[in-house]
C-alpha cells in the first residue's frame, strides 16, 4: 500500500478502522477532534458525538461489554470530566477491547490549562502508550486493542497537540476482522462494582499492573536508538523524545518509551548504566524522572526543562550540549503587534457581549468562541474555569452576594450548556439563586470547528435527530421565566436584561441566532462609511476586525464585512449602512 | 528543506503545506508537517511549518532554520523573519490585515515591511490581484506557492501531481493558473 501523510488524529481513525473498532462515543476538544471526525468517515464504524466526555466513555464502556470494540477520545480537561467511569472501569476491565485517547496541549493552543494526563495512569492504574509520529498513532491505536482484551483493561492513547496535528507518512493496512467474536456473558462479580465485588477486583488491578510491567521491559514500543558513544544518554517519548533527537542527534543515545505507564524498570535501569550522563526530556510534568530518581538512578531532567509549554530544539540543544543556536538572518522583529484571535465578521456572539459591556455587568464565562468576549474592546467576562462553571459558578455567586444578582449574568454556549449546564442550572433552580443565565444558542459547537451536539438535530453522520429545545428544557428544570431574542437586536436586549435582573427569581434569556461560518447562512451585502460619520469611533467599540479606523478616518473592509449591520445599530448618526449591489451606499 | 508557512487563519495556510508536503513526499523524502487547528483560527495569526529530508525529527522548524517564508500576509512576513536561516529565502503577500490592536487604534501596524527584507533573497507580490486574476481569491496560497517554485528544483509534473492530489477537481484550473501566474510574476522580478 502506498504512504500517504497523515494527520496523528487521522492516523488513530485508521487505527480504529484497521483493529476492527466498531463504535466510537467522543466529545469534541481542540487537539482530539478530529480522530472521532475521521472515524465517522468509516461506514464499518458507528460513531457518534456525546453529550459530555463522562457520557462518551460510559457509552464505549457499554459497547465494550456489549462484544464490540470501542474508543471514546477527548482533550486533557475532558479526560477530567470522563475521570469518574474511567477509575472504575479500571476495577471491571472490558469484555471486547477499549480504548481511550486524551490529547495534552502543552504550550496551551488552545485549552484552559497545561495538565499532564499521564498522571490519570498511574492514579486510575491503567496502562498508557504514547505515539511519538502519525505511524506510531496508527500502530499504537491497534496495539491498545490488542492490550486491551489481552490484560482484560482499558488503555489510555497519550497524544499531544504536536502529534494529533502534524502530518507524516502512513501506509494503510486493511481492516482486520479475524479477532474471535466475544459475546458479552452475565458477569456480576465482574461487572457489578459494590464494595464486595470491588474488594475482589482491587487485588486483580494491582496484578494487571505487574504483570504490564513485565510486558513493558521485553516490549518493542520501548526501544533503544544507539548514538556515537558520546556518553549522553536521553529518556523520552512522544513529541519531546522528537524535539531531543532533532536536537541531539547521534551525540545522544535514547531510550524511547512507547508505553508511558507502567514503566518498565529493568530497561530503564539497564540503559541507565550504559551511559555517563543521563537526561530525562519530556514536556510538562517530571513523571519518567521522579520514576527514575525512585529507583535510584542519577539524572538530570527539570533541573534543566521547563514545567511550562513545548520544548525547542535550541532549548535541549543548549541544556544538553552547551551549544547555541547558529546565529539566523535577522534577530525576532520588535513592535510587531499582537494578533490575537477574534470573534468573526458577523459573528452573533458580538451583539451580546457589547450590550454587557455597556451595562458593565459581571459576567461568569465559559469555554467556547465566546470565550473571545473577555478581550477588549468588548471585555465583557469576569471568570472563565471549565466546561459549565458559567452556570454553577454564578449561582455561587449570587448566593454568596444576593445584591450582587442585580448587576451579574453567566454566559454559555448551546453545546456547553448541554454538556455541563443542565445540572448548574437545575441547582440553581433546587436551592433558588436568583440568577440570570444567558444561553448563546449559535447552532452549532463553534471554536472546536462545527461539531453537532444534541440542540442541532443532527447527529455526527450527518442524520436527522431530534433536536433538544432549550426553552422547554429550562422550563422543565423549573425556570419560571425564559426569553428568546436574537442576539444581535441589542436596542431589545438591554430593557430584557434590565427586566431579568430585576426579577427575585431564576431566569433564563437564550439569544439565537446561528453562527455565520455555516455553510447555510448567506452572507449579507457590506456595509460602508458615509458623510454622516463624525469619526467619534462608537463602531470600534464591537470589535469586529471589519471595521477599521487605522486610516484616522472609520472605513469598513468590504471582503471582510459579513454584513450583520451591528456596527449600524451602534452608529448615532447614521453614518453606517449597506452597499447596494451596483456598490453605493444605499 | 525547512518551510514555514504563515497567515491569518482563513487564508488558507493548510492547503499550501500539504501541497508542498505532497511534492516531497513524491521526491521520496521523509516529509512532517505541523499545522494549526483550533481557537488561533479565528482571525489569529496561524503558523504551518513543512519539513523534508533523508530525516526529520521534529515537525516545528528551529529559529534561523527556516530555508524558505511564505507569508500569505505582510506583518506576519515581519513576525517570523527571524525564524530564516542565513542563505534563507522569503516570499510575501504584501496584502495586509490588520489585526484588532490596529483597528482600534491601540497600535500601528508597522511601516515599510520590505524594508526588512533583503532583496536578493526575497519577493513581495501581490498575490490577491493574481488570485483574482486566476480566477478565486481563495487562491492566494496557490499564487505563492508558483512564486516560491522558481527557488525550488521541482519539476513542473510534480507540481502538477500535488495540486490534483490536494485540490478538489473542480478547483483544479483555477489553481493551476494561479500557480503560473505567481511563477510568472517571481520570475519578472
Amino acid at each position: 500500500m502506498k504512504e500517504r501523510l497523515m494527520l496523528g488524529n487521522e492516523a488513530v481513525a485508521r487505527g480504529l478502522y484497521e483493529a476492527n473498532c466498531a463504535f466510537v462515543s467522543s466529545y469534541p476538544g481542540t487537539p482530539s477532534t478530529e480522530i472521532t471526525e475521521y472515524a465517522a468517515e468509516y461506514d464499518d464504524i458507528y460513531a457518534e458525538w456525546a453529550p459530555n466526555e463522562k457520557v462518551a466513555a460510559e457509552a464505549a464502556y457499554g459497547a465494550s461489554l456489549a462484544g464490540v470494540r470501542a474508543f471514546s477520545g477527548m482533550k486533557h480537561v475532558g479526560l477530567n470530566v470522563a475521570a469518574d467511569p474511567v477509575f472504575t472501569a479500571s476495577y471491571t476491565g472490558v469484555n471486547a477491547g477499549l480504548v481511550i485517547a486524551v490529547a495534552d496541549d502543552p504550550g496551551m493552543h488552545s485549552s484552559q490549562n497545561e495538565q499532564d494526563s499521564r498522571h490519570y495512569a498511574r492514579a486510575a492504574k491503567l496502562p498508557m502508550l504514547e505515539p511519538a509520529d502519525s505511524l506510531e498513532c496508527r500502530d499504537y491505536t491497534k496495539l491498545a486493542f490488542e492490550l486491551s482484551e489481552r490484560f482484560d483493561t482499558p488503555v489510555f492513547l497519550r497524544l499531544s497537540t504536536r502529534i494529533s496535528h502534524s502530518r507524516s507518512a502512513v501506509a494503510e493496512s486493511p481492516r482486520d476482522e479475524t479477532a474471535p467474536a466475544r459475546p458479552y456473558v452475565k458477569n456480576p462479580a465482574k461487572y457489578v462494582m459494590v464494595p464486595a465485588n470491588a474488594r475482589r477486583r482491587h487485588p486483580l488491578v494491582e496484578r494487571r499492573m505487574a504483570d504490564m510491567a513485565v510486558w513493558s521491559e521485553g516490549a518493542s514500543v520501548n526501544r533503544v536508538i544507539c548514538g556515537k558513544g558520546s556518553g549522553i544518554g536521553v529518556i523520552s517519548s512522544g513529541i519531546a523524545f522528537q524535539t531531543a533527537r532533532e536536537a541531539l542527534g547521534d551525540n545522544a543515545a535514547y531510550l524511547k518509551l512507547g508505553m508511558i505507564h507502567p514503566l518498565p524498570d529493568k530497561l530503564i535501569s539497564d540503559f541507565a548504566k550504559t551511559v555517563d550522563k543521563l537526561y530525562i526530556i519530556e514536556e510538562l510534568d517530571d513523571v519518567i524522572e521522579s520514576h527514575c530518581r525512585a529507583l535510584g538512578i542519577e539524572c538530570q531532567g527539570k533541573e534543566l526543562f521547563s514545567f511550562e509549554g513545548e520544548y525547542t530544539v535550541e532549548a535541549v540543544r543548549k541544556a544538553v550540549l552547551g551549544v547555541s543556536a547558529e546565529r539566523g538572518a535577522a534577530p525576532k522583529a520588535a513592535d510587531v503587534p499582537g494578533r490575537p484571535p477574534v470573534l468573526c465578521p458577523g459573528c452573533p456572539h458580538r451583539g451580546l457581549f457589547h450590550v454587557l459591556n455597556k451595562m458593565k455587568l459581571t459576567v461568569t464565562g465559559d469555554i467556547g468562541c465566546y470565550t473571545l468576549g473577555a478581550a477588549p474592546p468588548l471585555s465583557a467576562m469576569d471568570l472563565t474555569l471549565c466546561m459549565g462553571a458559567s452556570v454553577s459558578a454564578l449561582h455561587g455567586f449570587v448566593k454568596a452576594d444576593p445584591e450582587a444578582a442585580k448587576r451579574t449574568v453567566g454566559v454559555l454556549g448551546d453545546s456547553t450548556f448541554a454538556h455541563s449546564g443542565l445540572t448548574g442550572l437545575m441547582n440553581i433552580v433546587y436551592n433558588q439563586s436568583n440568577a440570570t443565565l444567558i444561553i448563546l444558542d449559535n447552532a452549532i459547537t463553534g471554536m472546536t470547528g462545527h461539531q453537532q451536539n444534541p440542540t442541532t438535530g443532527m447527529t455526527l453522520k450527518r442524520r436527522p435527530t431530534h433536536s433538544l429545545d432549550l426553552a422547554a428544557v429550562c422550563r422543565a428544570l423549573g425556570v419560571g421565566r425564559v426569553d428568546v431574542i436574537d442576539s444581535h437586536d441589542i436596542d431589545a436586549m438591554e430593557p430584557l436584561l434590565r427586566e431579568h435582573l430585576a426579577l427575585d427569581e431564576p431566569s433564563v434569556i437564550i439569544a439565537r441566532r446561528p453562527c455565520v461560518l455555516l455553510p447555510e447562512i448567506d452572507r449579507q451585502a457590506p456595509l460602508s462609511a458615509n458623510e454622516k460619520c463624525k469619526n467619534c469611533k462608537a463602531c470600534l467599540r464591537i470589535g469586529c476586525p471589519a471595521v477599521s479606523a487605522a486610516g484616522g478616518s472609520v472605513s469598513i473592509d468590504a471582503t471582510q464585512c459579513f454584513g450583520c449591520g451591528l456596527c449600524a445599530r451602534v452608529c448615532r448618526f447614521g453614518a453606517l449602512d449597506k452597499v447596494k449591489p451596483g456598490g453605493e451606499p444605499s | 528543506m525547512n518551510i514555514l508557512i504563515t497567515g491569518v487563519g482563513g487564508q488558507g495556510s493548510l492547503l499550501a503545506s500539504r501541497i508542498l508536503g505532497s511534492v516531497f513526499t513524491q521526491q521520496g523524502l521523509e516529509v512532517k508537517v505541523s499545522e494549526v487547528h483550533g481557537m488561533s483560527q479565528r482571525g489569529g495569526g496561524v503558523v504551518t511549518t513543512v519539513r523534508a529530508g533523508k530525516s526529520v525529527y521534529s515537525p516545528l522548524i528551529t529559529d534561523g532554520e527556516a530555508d524558505l517564508l511564505i507569508a500569505l500576509e505582510q506583518m506576519e512576513a515581519l513576525r517570523w523573519l527571524h525564524t530564516l536561516s542565513p542563505s534563507g529565502k522569503a516570499a510575501v503577500n504584501t496584502y495586509i490585515i490588520p489585526p484588532l490592536p490596529v483597528l482600534t487604534g491601540a497600535s500601528e501596524y508597522p511601516q515599510d515591511i520590505e524594508s526588512a527584507f533583503d532583496p536578493s533573497r526575497s519577493i513581495f507580490l501581490n498575490a490577491v490581484k493574481l488570485a483574482e486574476e486566476a480566477g478565486s481569491i481563495k487562491s492566494v496560497n496557490v499564487v505563492m506557492l508558483g512564486a516560491v517554485s522558481v527557488w525550488l528544483n521541482i519539476g513542473p509534473e510534480l507540481w502538477r501531481a500535488a495540486l490534483t492530489d490536494c485540490v478538489k477537481p473542480k478547483l483544479l484550473a483555477v489553481n493551476e493558473t494561479a500557480f503560473e501566474l505567481g511563477r510568472q510574476m517571481a520570475l519578472r522580478s
